[in-house]
């Protein structure tokens, strides 16, 4: 009967202000973070092939390009099932209020989502033009369509087309970078949070997301590969062991240096943040440690040990899904951790997600796994494997 | 306050499409080499928040202010609940747009006890009736120091709130009040997790934000906020400091007032006496 008094509300020891059992930013805003840092480590990959022209990358270069878009096609979303008012999320677009570091998301992912589309356009434009021509049935249509009235396959037109590939995959760096980095400023640039207000939130945020994007296309290249009974080229899986660890030693440099000031500190409120460490974030923290660390020494012996060790697929497969697990506890982490800290820094709240509910774990689930059916389809239309490139 | 929001949402977006209009301009003009001349356009097409329509009431002509008296709060809740009346907030335990909490330090305890009437301990013992009441838990415990602190909105000079909000939907009126315009407002919780004070919760029947406006529609029209009204101990205290012999200005000259968080910069409005260290 009392319970009934408590909309939404979370349990909590000490004290915290009443309206803070309503925890405002739940399991949604944890995934879209997530997704948003898939998108960045994805695109990163794709644009060591088309930007610094490491050839080990070939392989996956196209097919990274269509995991960001996929990706990113879903990430606007979970905020906006998050929003109190979805039907409104368009003001924050047409009538922007400029000092907030919300107001420019739109704008942002946005402009990122043209420039990714732009690129996988001239990155495809050739196979499209070859396939409004031998295309049946009802595809034809829309593969003509697609190709935007161009069909040149000329050695200047591809020239061109390649041209226009890597500007755009050199402008899109520091956009993945900027809409990446900006997520973490968005929690980074709170005061009113003591475990987010951190001038290193963003760079965690954008050297994890690289982690994670990485590490979501060595999954993805081991399984579909295998799936499709293609061969795995030994560079570049070796090429995405190497780009993984390298940002994960720094990445874990960086997140030890976080906490390391923390405590150095010592500020106000330090006992409380123990009691987060130790009570509700405990079980997130472990899996987030556990999953990277592991990681890190198999991918350690992995490149120490070279691609003639048994199973090279199979353990960056391991530490690669070890990643993605850490990485997604690392967003609950920071984004429910900071929540499950009260303001008021005498108490601490648990966050329980509900499992259905507009806000539940089946809608994150969701939001996770749609991403991959619509680069199942994508990858039909659009197929980015080497055998289909043309000549 | 809703009607004010609703009131006023027009021009204000009319205003938000001549600020947006302005930044385009300007962009294309610095590009030019015209910045000086477009920022005088600028300046003239942005003409501030958007006045409420009330009749009878000019906005530049006040500065509110709100003083708390802790040492009389005797923990009535009769503020908590006139609040929830007047102002039709979620008539359920963890909404609220005012509190009290109550500190107890226990002999040979170095730390306080605090809890409000949200606690779920304090809430079974309420009743039916839909008021909050503090329970008894201290009756037979060694108090050796307890006091009430009732919270609020601190209408903040430099709200925090009102800068992380991005559709400019909640804003700073000229009398200081910070108001929210919930015909406009998205719900995305970004001003609830800024404040650093817990003032503002998402309205679940409306999906927007919500917080204490010091009773803007009362105020506007002469009256005093509802829990002012209410406390029989008369610890809450509201006024204009632009009227150097109000009861606020007195208060604020007579004593030595304190802050909540003043180290956040946001500057609140809300002068307490009779608080304690502990309280935050």
């Amino acid at each position: 009967m009392i319970q009934e008094l408590y909309a939404h509300a979370a349990p909590y020891v000490g004290y915290v202000y009443p309206n803070e059992t309503d925890i405002p930013w739940s399991l949604l805003i944890v995934v879209y973070p997530y997704i948003t840092g898939l998108v960045a480590g994805a695109f990163i990959v794709s644009s060591l092939y088309h930007v610094f022209g490491m050839p080990q990358f070939r392989p996956i270069a196209r097919f990274a390009l269509l995991t960001a878009l996929c990706f990113l096609l879903f990430a606007p979303l979970s905020l906006l099932i998050h929003l109190g008012r979805p039907e409104r999320a368009l003001h924050a677009v047409l009538t922007p209020h400029w000092t907030s570091a919300m107001a420019a998301f739109g704008y942002v992912a946005g402009f990122y989502l043209v420039v990714l589309a732009l690129e996988i356009w001239f990155a495809f434009r050739a196979d499209i033009v070859a396939m409004a021509r031998h295309a049946h049935g009802a595809l034809r249509p829309l593969y003509r369509a697609l190709a935007l009235g161009s069909d040149d396959v000329s050695p200047r037109a591809l020239a061109y087309d390649h041209k226009w590939a890597r500007a755009l995959a050199i402008l899109g760096i520091p956009t993945a970078a900027g809409l990446h980095g900006y997520v973490g400023f968005i929690f980074g640039s709170l005061k009113s949070r003591e475990w987010w207000s951190s001038d290193l939130m963003p760079i965690i945020f954008l050297l994890s997301a690289v982690v994670s994007g990485v590490a979501l296309l060595a999954v993805l290249y081991v399984a579909v590969w295998r799936m499709r009974r293609t061969e795995l080229k030994d560079d570049c899986l070796r090429g995405l062991a190497q780009v993984m660890w390298a940002f994960l030693a720094v990445t874990l440099v960086v997140e030890a240096l976080e906490y390391v000031e923390m405590f150095y500190r010592a500020r106000e409120g330090i006992d409380t943040i123990v009691g987060l460490i130790e009570g509700p974030l405990r079980p997130g923290l472990l899996i987030q440690g556990a999953g990277s660390i592991a990681a890190f020494a198999v991918l350690t012996v992995l490149l120490t040990a070279g691609t003639r060790s048994r199973n090279f697929a199979g353990w960056l497969t391991f530490s690669a899904a070890s990643l993605l697990v850490a990485v997604l506890a690392m967003r609950w982490n920071v984004v429910i951790g900071g929540q499950e800290l009260s303001k008021t820094l005498k108490g601490l709240l648990t966050y329980r997600p509900e499992l259905l509910g507009r806000e539940g774990m089946l809608t994150a689930a969701l939001l996770l796994v749609g991403p991959l059916a619509v680069l199942w389809a994508l990858a039909r239309l659009l197929p980015p494997w080497e055998e289909a490139r043309p000549a | 306050m809703d009607e004010t929001g609703k009131g006023a949402k027009g021009r204000k977006e009319r205003r938000d499409f001549l600020r947006i209009l302005g930044g385009a301009v300007a962009f294309g003009g610095a590009a030019l080499g015209l910045n000086t001349l477009v920022a005088d356009a600028v300046a003239v097409a942005d003409p501030g928040p958007p006045e409420p329509a009330i009749p009878g009431y000019d906005w530049t002509k006040h500065r509110w202010a709100f003083g708390v008296d802790a040492d009389r709060c005797i923990g009535c809740l009769r503020c908590d609940v006139a609040c929830k009346i007047e102002n039709d907030v979620v008539r359920d335990a963890n909404h609220f747009r005012t509190w009290v909490e109550r500190y107890v330090y226990l002999e040979g305890e170095e730390k306080p006890r605090i809890d409000s009437q949200s606690d779920p301990q304090n809430i079974a013992a309420s009743g039916p009736d839909g008021d909050y009441r503090f329970d008894d838990r201290y009756r037979d415990a060694n108090v050796s120091k307890a006091f009430f602190v009732p919270k609020l909105c601190n209408q903040c000079e430099h709200p925090a709130c009102v800068d992380v909000c991005p559709t400019g939907a909640t804003f700073k009126a000229k009398d200081g009040v910070v108001l929210i315009d919930q015909s406009y407002c998205i719900g995305c919780q970004y001003c609830v997790q800024a404040c650093p004070y817990g003032a503002r919760f998402l309205d679940p029947r409306k999906g927007v934000a919500d917080k204490c406006t010091w009773c803007y529609h009362r105020i506007t029209k002469g009256l005093k906020p509802a829990c002012v009204e209410v406390c029989p101990t008369h610890c809450r205290v509201f006024g204009d400091l632009n009227d150097v012999a109000s009861e606020i200005s007195r208060f604020v000259r007579d004593n030595r007032i304190e802050v909540l968080k003043p180290e956040t910069g946001n500057g609140p409005h809300v002068y307490y006496i009779g608080i304690d260290k502990d309280v935050s």
